[in-house]
């Protein structure tokens, strides 16, 4: 193999620090052929990277938002409402933002044909939602609470309950698909996807938190949780460069 | 900025992430294949081992034909903006870890410094097993002057560039995505 010059004078390890979690956590097997081993290219912010996608509300039916409306009858199990604001990091909210989720049943199974855990199938809960953030960044969801499950990682492995969100912000380098958990989860200290995190004020910012204001009387428990979203890497990058 | 709030942090797309993402408004159509100019783009998503990874998805960001991004910061007069044309892409990789876009060469795009770069598909790809999604670059194999005089790939080593020049094959194109091992494509920081 050629020897390879160095890009752009420098290089940074793919274990770099910032908020996300490496890419190689030998902990979580999944990574161990999967995870890109060489260091990542650092290329600065041009256009490309500036800019991303944005939907509009044609995109969206009015009964994504509510996971329990999408079939017959009621899927099984504890109703709640998750609900929060999308920011950027100056604290400003982020309309328009195209917000999507999927997850589990309650009993912890989901609807995919790779799914093999033996627990049931729920007929009236598919697991999928989404919505875009109002003129003050909130979103907003009424689902089910997710159930744990066994995922064989390694022996008596169990993930937290969760719900996976995916979000793009104002641009390509804000892209984030990330997990929401639940406060007081007794399988966060044995899970390896959430301690990826390094930082431990980092993994607490995704431990959604009870809301008795989000909360509805006779109805739904409220989970707050709001999310973040900025350029990824931790290397200070030039202003975005407009024309 | 007086404040500054920590960021959400990263977590894996798991296996299951066709159930949110592979859905019905988000497709690997960036324009229609009827598209006298539309390109197929062919590739298949493989691991370490060389072994194909059928619960990943990619996705696709560019400029129009003409090079210009549908996005606020793009606030140049030219080129124009294209009535329709929103610039993403998003297959999965299901298919024993092939995906499929079909979409139009964007045009040339600005460089922060001045200069031009050659027209590019920025790519993300998220899978079991990614804690956060790994970002590359597609290039046009019929570009051979731009792609040369292009700020990243003209940096970058043989080995590195190849892979992310797209190979055209069946009237398409065919850009594979490996991981890591022998001949790994190369992922970016931006």
């Amino acid at each position: 193999m050629p020897v390879e010059q160095r890009p752009f004078a420098e290089v940074i390890d793919a274990e770099r620090e910032g908020p996300d979690p490496p890419f190689d956590y030998h902990d979580y097997v999944g990574t161990r052929l999967r995870a890109p081993k060489e260091p990542l290219v650092i290329i600065p912010s041009t256009l490309t990277e500036v800019t991303g996608p944005a939907y509009g509300e044609s995109a969206i039916g009015p009964l994504d938002n509510d996971l329990t409306r999408q079939h017959r009858g009621q899927p099984l199990g504890e109703r709640i409402v998750v609900s929060g604001r999308v920011l950027g990091q100056d604290g400003r909210p982020l309309p328009g933002q195209l917000v999507e989720v999927w997850q589990a049943n309650a009993a912890g199974r989901y609807l995919h044909a790779v799914d093999t855990h033996d627990a049931p199938l729920d007929p009236n809960f598919s697991g999928a939602g989404r919505c875009l953030t109002d003129d003050d960044g909130w979103y907003r969801f009424t689902t089910v609470k997710p159930g744990s499950y066994p995922w064989k990682n390694h022996h008596n492995a169990w993930r937290p309950n969760h719900i996976h969100f995916s979000l793009f912000g104002r641009a390509f380098t804000e892209r984030l698909v990330t997990q929401m958990y639940f406060p007081g989860d007794p399988l966060f200290e044995y899970d390896p996807i959430f301690n990826s995190i390094r930082d431990e004020q980092a993994r607490e910012r995704l431990i959604s938190r009870f809301d008795l204001e989000l909360t509805e009387p006779e109805w739904a428990l409220g989970y707050r949780w709001d999310i973040v979203l900025g350029g990824r890497d931790a290397t200070p990058l030039e202003e975005p460069h407009h024309d | 900025m007086t404040e500054s709030l920590g960021l959400s942090p990263s977590q894996t797309a798991g296996p299951y992430l066709s159930i949110g993402l592979l859905r019905d408004v988000i497709t690997p159509h960036v324009v229609d294949p009827a598209d006298p100019r539309a390109i197929r783009i062919r590739g298949t998503l493989l691991d370490g081992a060389g072994a194909p990874v059928p619960d990943g998805m990619i996705e696709t960001w560019q400029a129009n034909a003409a090079g210009r991004y549908n996005h606020p910061v793009d606030d140049r007069a030219e080129p124009a903006l294209e009535e329709g044309f929103l610039g993403l892409g998003r297959s999965g990789t299901v298919d024993a870890g092939r995906f499929e876009i079909v979409t139009v060469k964007p045009g040339a795009v600005p460089w922060p410094d001045g200069g031009m770069q050659a027209p590019h598909l920025e790519v993300g790809v998220f899978a079991r097993g990614l804690l956060k999604h790994a970002v590359t670059r597609l290039y046009f194999p019929d570009e051979e002057e731009a792609n040369a005089a292009d700020p990243v790939l003209s940096r970058l080593g043989e080995a590195a560039r190849s892979t992310l020049v797209a190979v055209a094959e069946d009237g398409g194109l065919r850009f594979d995505i490996r991981l890591q091992g022998p001949g790994h494509t190369t992922f970016f920081a931006v």
